[in-house]
This record gives structure tokens, C-alpha cells and sequence, in this order.
């Protein structure tokens, strides 16, 4: 570049058709991140725009859920709750689940829903998936706060592990964007993935949120692995066990022993985590891929 | 009001070096598979559906290609929308970019926004790219005017600190200060379309793309927008200009090309590029078979191989006469059997100023065609135009993936020789009216109780 010395100097763009495995432009990601802030805060500012009870939504379903799964599967089914009381067990696994669940149906539809901005303008379309899974953790923030209420309610004290709870979240987040710029640039082409989503989140939520680890590896014996593919597995595992192991062997409310494990579920962990980074892989390179022509078809 | 905001930009960033180069291009093109400019989306079945058409497709595209007459750039179903661009695009050009329909004109300010990716080549930008097309992106009705300058603005671009700086002018320039604080979606449209091109128009940019056709608003927009873009040409920037108004066009560029077919015809001085896509329009008589280069790239299944004009006796003519009745009959040829073909014929001056539209419509005048008919469609139109040279372009519509544009067919309107009692008045119709002379109540008429 050879601009005159009063010039602020300039940006220069390169538009070539892509080519490589994956091309993420890292810098620019970085320079769009006021951007990025302020889709964040648009969604945050237009979810509960118009609603009577607002943001206090974010507590009203997980309690709602919660209720219905312990009356459900504890009282009436008498599932597995490891020792634990129903409500905590169920909220605990709600958590990080209704912020998986939120984050991945938003990022899904981000896109055809944004194709008005898309066939206008450029910025790194990266940012549009991205943008529900990060406002999702304000209803996440909100919940955390209830369940805060909640624990106080059964007399249970915070211990330290609490703090590995942001570990779990990082692995949901990274699962749902992952997944979630997979099916958006999916759906872009195929609008089919529009009336796949809110089936697909509810079968993975009962592949998840009911049972505990250990009845799941009483029942499955080897197959449990299987199981194991599941993220979100690891991450509701996870949180549980980071927020109820200083429990182990306690006799909460029902004189039940709690039988939630000392150390962390390992097993789910490593296979989730790698699953999680397959995904992850796996659709941004959808979504670069796709990406080229977005605008063409969306 | 926008003669204050160029000012501004002068003082801030002074004039650029007219040697620096602001765009160049190399080789660049996009390739579209057919129907995909303006493609539904799909559902898994369609995919399951177009399978074995698309495999027979496969099979027809091996056969080609052993018998030698295939192009490995170009496979079967695919077209070059734009092709083998060269451009250099200096600071402070105003560049003028003139075409037909379908020439590759948006699909390049496309590739140069970045909004689509080239199949092949390459263009280097030099500075920031700002458009009028992108004239309310990314506003949400729900928030308040406030909050959508801020997220338009970053969306266009704008850093936070540099939408503070400008706030106030952009509210002043808008006058919406009153409102700042309620919804978009409580504004009148013309408000909120003050207020999105306001934001535009303080982004600055270091290149400005205009697309004429994709823009919107009222005939005051419109003329805003010219505005700004002499503004923005004054102060020594680079401006893209697509447009049909050749007036407009000779007024604002110095330069410009001629797109054709994805390529670059011609290139030069503003006047020469106007004056051979004039020309090139007018290749077609009535009356006389259609060259192929009239057409859109693709076929269609409804093809229109010829136009003739009729006077009004119904004869084919070379020309009409003012205030006569005449027709338009195309002449054409049905490759499927559709009971819903749709024809429409647009009238429009050589500068591109469009004087109406006539077409079929569907409940009225349903086009049933059978497989491999040859038929006469016949429009007959009440003549209003004055003398003069028009042009027409007649869009043929076989369904969503399957149009033909033919355009400019040379109608020319004759005045009457014969006998005086319709005189040719200024203006581009003819407006017909009758006048009353009656004496009337001087008092009455003063209380205006006539």
C-alpha cells in the first residue's frame, strides 16, 4: 500500500474464491466484535420485548419442567434420582439443558432468519450462529440464580467444585454452536431442519435430563459408551456431579443416602468433550463451505 | 442538509491521491448453476424428487464429455454470470456501470461488497465499502430509534466510539429527535427511512456502491440518494454506479463499461460507453427473427422468436402513429405443455425512464400452451405515447426457475401528418381532455358557490 502520508491508512480486502480445508479469518472475527456485542444485546433485548412476565420466563419453564419430571418420573415412574430430591436433581440437569436447547434452535433458524441482512451486507457470517449462544446464557444466568433459591431452600451449602460449573458450560456452549452453524447452514438450503429442531431437541432432552449416569451404566453395561456420544451427556452429568459430590453419602430430605459420585464421570467427559470438538470441526467447515453461497440461495 | 455532511468528510480525511488504486480486478467470475440467482429453497424432497433427473443429468454431462464437446469450465446447467473481469478503479473515479438485465452488473457490485464469493480471479479493495442498497440493514422494530442507530451502525461497519461522535448529526439529519426513545415500528415510513439512510450516509466510506435498481423509496429518496452520491464524488471519493438512467449516469460518472454477457464490452469515457450500449440496444428490428444475444443466457421453456408491431389494421408495420390504436404480437413457441405461461411488455425512453407496464395476468388472460405449439399472442394497446423512439422489453415467464428477458425492441411513434386536429404537446404521453366554455355569475363565482 502506498497512500500519502495524511491518509489514515486503509483497510485492504482481498475477495478471492475460498480454498483450503477450513478458512476461519481470525482477525476479523476479532475486529467484529462490537458487532458481535451488539447482536448479543439485540437478542437479549428483543426476547422478552412485548411479554407480560418477561425475563420471568427464564425461571417460570425450568420450574415448570422440574415439577412435572418429579411428580413424572420420581413419584409415578420411580426413577433413579441418585438419593437426590427431584427438584434439584431435575433443575440441576435443566440448567445447562435449557441453555443447550435455547441456544441450538436459535442458531438453527439464526440464519434464514437474518437473510435479509445477509444479501445486503458483509461481515463474518460466523457471527449469526454465534450471537443466540452466547444471549442464551443471560436465561442460563437467571436460572442459576433460582437454583441458588433453591439449594438454600434444602439447606444445602455451595463447595467449591461449584466453580467447575463454567467448565460444563464452555462444552454446552461449544456443542450448541457447533451443531447449531451445522443446521443453519443446512437449513438455508434445506428448510425441512425448521420442523426437524423441536423434535430433535425433545428426544435429546429425555436422552439426558431423566437418569443418572450411574442407572444409565447399570442398564447399558459396555453400551454405555454409546450413550456417551452425547455431549450434553457429559456436560448435564457434569454439572450435577460438580454441584451435589460434596453430597456423597449424605441423607437429604427422604433419609435416602445421596449416591452421586465422588470423582467426576471421566468417561463421559473425555468422550464428550472429544465428541464436542468433532462437532464443532465438523460444522464450521459446513458452515465455511456453505458459507459461499448463502447469499445466492438463502 | 447533505452538503454539510461532504464537508465534513473533506476536512476529516483530507483529499486522497488520485494515483492510489481503489479497486483492482483480475480475472474474476462467478459461475451459477442454472435458476440459481433466484432459486427457492428446498426440502429434502425435492432432493429425493430431482434424483433421477439429476442423475440422467449426470449421465448427458459423461456422454458430452467423451464426445469432445464439453467445457470443462462450463459443465451442463451452469452459466457464467460474470467473466474474466478486468478493472482498475482509481481513487476519486466515478465509475458508471451500464448493461442489460442479466449483464452482470449486480453480480459484480455483489462479489465487490463481499456478499457473494467469485467462482474464479480476484479483487483487491482499498478502503472501506459503503452502499445505499444497504440503506436500513439490520434495524429491528422493537427497539427504540436510539438503539437502532447504534446497531445499524455497527452492522455497517462503524466502530461504537465513532457512532457517538456522530449521533447528533445523524439524529439532526434524520429529525427524529423527538422519537428517539419510542419503537422503530411506531414510525411512519418515511421517518424510519430518514432515519436509515441517515445512518448510511454518516458511515463515510472510503468506496460508495450504488445499485440503482435495488433501490428503494419515493421519488424524494431517490433524489436524496443522487444527492449524497454527488456529494461523495465531489469530495473525491470512489463511487460504483449501476444504473438504467443514462442521463443519470452521463451526469455522475467520468467513466464507465459495458457489461454484456458477464463480460466487459466496452470501457472508457462515460459518453462512448452510454452511447455503444445505445447502440447495442437497438440490434433488433420488429419483424425480424430474434438474435440470440436479445435473450436472457438461458433458454426458456417459452420461447418468443419474434416480435411484430401492427397498426391498426392489424398489419405488421415499422412503425405507429400517434393516438392510433396498434398491437404487439409475439410470435413463439412452447417447449412444455403449461396451462400458466405469463408474458409482460415494459415501455420505457432510451434513457431508461420506464413509462408502463401491459401483461397477461393470470385470472384474466390464463396462457394455455400445449407441448411443441407455435402460437400468436397479440396485445392491443391504446397509443398514448408522444412521437418519439421507445424501447420494449418483454418478460416471458415459465415458472419460477424459467424466464426470458428479450429487451430492447424499437417501437417508434410517428406524430400525425394528416390533418391537424391533434397536436403534438409537450411531455412523454398524451394527455386528452375536453375544455367547456360557460358563462357564469361573477358574484357566485367570487363566494365560490360555482
Amino acid at each position: 500500500m502506498d497512500h500519502s502520508a495524511d491518509d489514515a491508512p486503509r483497510e485492504v480486502y482481498v475477495i478471492e474464491p475460498s480454498r483450503g480445508w477450513m478458512h476461519i479469518r481470525w482477525r476479523e472475527l476479532w475486529q467484529n466484535r462490537e458487532l458481535f456485542g451488539y447482536l448479543v444485546w439485540r437478542d437479549i433485548k428483543i426476547k422478552y420485548k412485548q411479554t407480560l412476565l418477561g425475563a420471568a420466563w427464564a425461571v417460570l419453564v425450568p420450574l415448570c419442567q422440574m415439577a412435572v419430571f418429579t411428580i413424572l418420573f420420581q413419584r409415578v415412574a420411580n426413577f433413579s434420582s441418585d438419593g437426590l430430591p427431584g427438584p434439584l436433581f431435575y433443575f440441576a440437569g435443566l440448567l445447562p439443558w435449557n441453555y443447550f436447547a435455547s441456544s441450538i434452535t436459535q442458531a438453527s433458524n439464526s440464519m434464514v432468519q437474518n437473510a435479509p441482512m445477509l444479501t445486503k451486507i458483509y461481515f463474518p457470517r460466523l457471527l449469526v450462529p454465534a450471537t443466540p449462544c452466547a444471549a442464551a446464557f443471560v436465561d442460563f444466568a437467571i436460572a442459576l440464580a433460582m437454583f441458588l433459591v433453591l439449594t438454600f431452600f434444602y439447606g444445602i451449602i455451595p463447595s467449591a467444585a461449584w466453580f467447575l460449573l463454567p467448565v460444563f458450560m464452555v462444552l454446552a456452549c461449544a456443542s450448541a454452536f457447533g451443531a447449531g452453524s451445522f443446521l443453519a447452514a443446512l437449513n438455508v438450503k434445506y428448510r425441512d431442519v425448521r420442523h426437524i429442531i423441536p423434535f430433535l431437541v425433545q428426544i435429546w432432552m429425555f436422552l439426558t435430563v431423566i437418569t443418572p449416569y450411574s442407572a444409565v451404566k447399570d442398564a447399558l453395561g459396555p453400551w454405555r459408551y454409546v450413550y456417551g456420544l452425547n455431549p450434553m451427556a457429559a456436560v448435564v452429568e457434569g454439572s450435577r456431579w460438580a454441584l451435589f459430590r460434596h453430597l456423597n453419602g449424605a441423607e437429604l430430605v427422604e433419609g435416602q443416602p445421596v449416591t452421586i459420585a465422588a470423582g467426576p464421570p471421566w468417561d463421559l467427559f473425555v468422550l464428550g468433550t472429544a465428541v464436542t470438538i468433532v462437532m464443532l470441526a465438523v460444522g464450521i467447515y459446513y458452515f465455511k463451505r456453505m458459507e459461499r453461497t448463502f447469499a445466492d440461495i438463502v | 442538509m447533505s452538503a454539510v455532511v461532504s464537508m465534513r468528510r473533506v476536512q476529516q480525511s483530507g483529499r486522497m491521491n488520485a494515483n492510489n488504486i481503489a479497486i483492482q480486478v483480475r480475472g474474476l467470475g462467478k459461475r451459477y448453476r442454472l435458476g440459481e440467482t433466484h432459486e427457492v429453497y428446498r426440502t429434502f424432497r425435492d432432493t429425493l424428487v430431482t434424483l433421477p433427473a439429476w442423475l440422467r443429468h449426470k449421465a448427458r454431462e459423461r456422454s458430452a464429455a467423451n464426445s469432445g464437446a464439453y467445457d470443462p469450465e462450463t459443465p451442463p446447467g451452469t452459466f457464467w454470470a460474470l467473466r474474466d473481469i478486468d478493472l482498475d478503479i482509481h481513487d476519486g473515479d466515478v465509475l458508471g456501470i451500464v448493461g442489460r438485465n442479466g449483464a452482470g452488473k449486480s453480480t459484480l457490485l455483489k462479489i465487490l461488497a463481499r456478499i457473494t464469493e467469485p467462482t474464479k480471479g480476484r479483487a483487491e479493495i482499498h478502503g472501506r465499502v459503503g452502499s445505499l442498497l444497504e440503506v436500513g440493514t439490520g434495524f429491528h422494530l422493537e427497539l427504540s430509534g436510539r438503539e437502532n442507530i447504534y446497531l445499524s451502525g455497527a452492522i455497517l461497519g462503524m466502530r461504537k466510539a465513532e457512532i457517538r461522535q456522530k449521533f447528533d448529526a445523524i439524529v439532526d439529519f434524520a429529525g427524529v429527535d423527538e422519537f428517539l426513545d419510542t419503537p422503530v415500528k411506531r414510525y411512519s415510513n418515511g421517518m424510519r427511512v430518514r432515519l436509515a439512510f441517515a445512518v448510511a450516509a454518516h458511515l463515510e466510506p472510503e468506496i460508495l456502491i450504488v445499485d440503482e435498481v435495488l433501490s428503494v423509496g419515493d421519488a424524494e429518496f431517490q433524489k436524496k440518494c443522487i444527492g449524497k452520491m454527488k456529494d461523495v464524488a465531489g469530495g473525491g471519493r470512489t463511487v460504483l454506479f449501476v444504473s438504467h438512467n443514462m442521463q443519470a449516469v452521463k451526469a455522475l460518472c467520468d467513466s464507465g463499461i459495458l457489461l454484456e454477457h458477464g463480460r466487459i464490452a466496452q470501457r472508457g469515457p462515460i459518453a462512448d460507453v452510454v452511447e455503444a450500449y445505445l447502440a447495442r440496444a437497438t440490434a433488433v428490428e420488429p419483424g425480424t427473427e430474434i438474435p440470440p444475444n436479445c435473450h436472457r443466457r438461458y433458454p426458456c421453456d417459452l420461447e418468443v422468436f419474434r416480435v411484430d408491431v401492427l397498426n391498426r389494421h392489424g398489419n405488421p408495420a415499422g412503425f405507429v402513429l400517434m393516438e392510433e390504436p396498434f398491437g404487439l404480437q409475439l410470435h413463439c413457441r412452447a417447449h412444455k405443455a403449461r396451462p400458466d405461461y405469463a408474458v409482460s411488455i415494459q415501455f420505457r425512453r432510451d434513457d431508461g425512464l420506464v413509462l408502463g407496464t401491459v401483461g397477461t395476468t393470470y385470472v384474466l388472460d390464463r396462457l394455455d400452451m400445449q407441448e411443441g405449439g407455435v402460437y400468436a399472442l397479440t396485445a392491443r394497446l391504446k397509443n398514448v405515447f408522444s412521437p418519439g423512439q421507445y424501447r420494449l422489453d418483454i418478460r416471458v415467464d415459465a415458472g419460477p426457475e424459467n424466464v426470458d428477458f428479450i429487451e430492447g425492441i424499437p417501437l417508434t411513434v410517428a406524430p400525425v401528418t394528416a390533418g391537424d386536429e391533434l397536436p403534438h404537446r409537450e411531455g412523454v404521453v398524451q394527455l386528452r381532455s375536453e375544455w367547456r366554455l360557460e358563462a357564469e355569475d361573477a358574484d357566485a363565482a367570487l363566494r365560490g358557490e360555482g
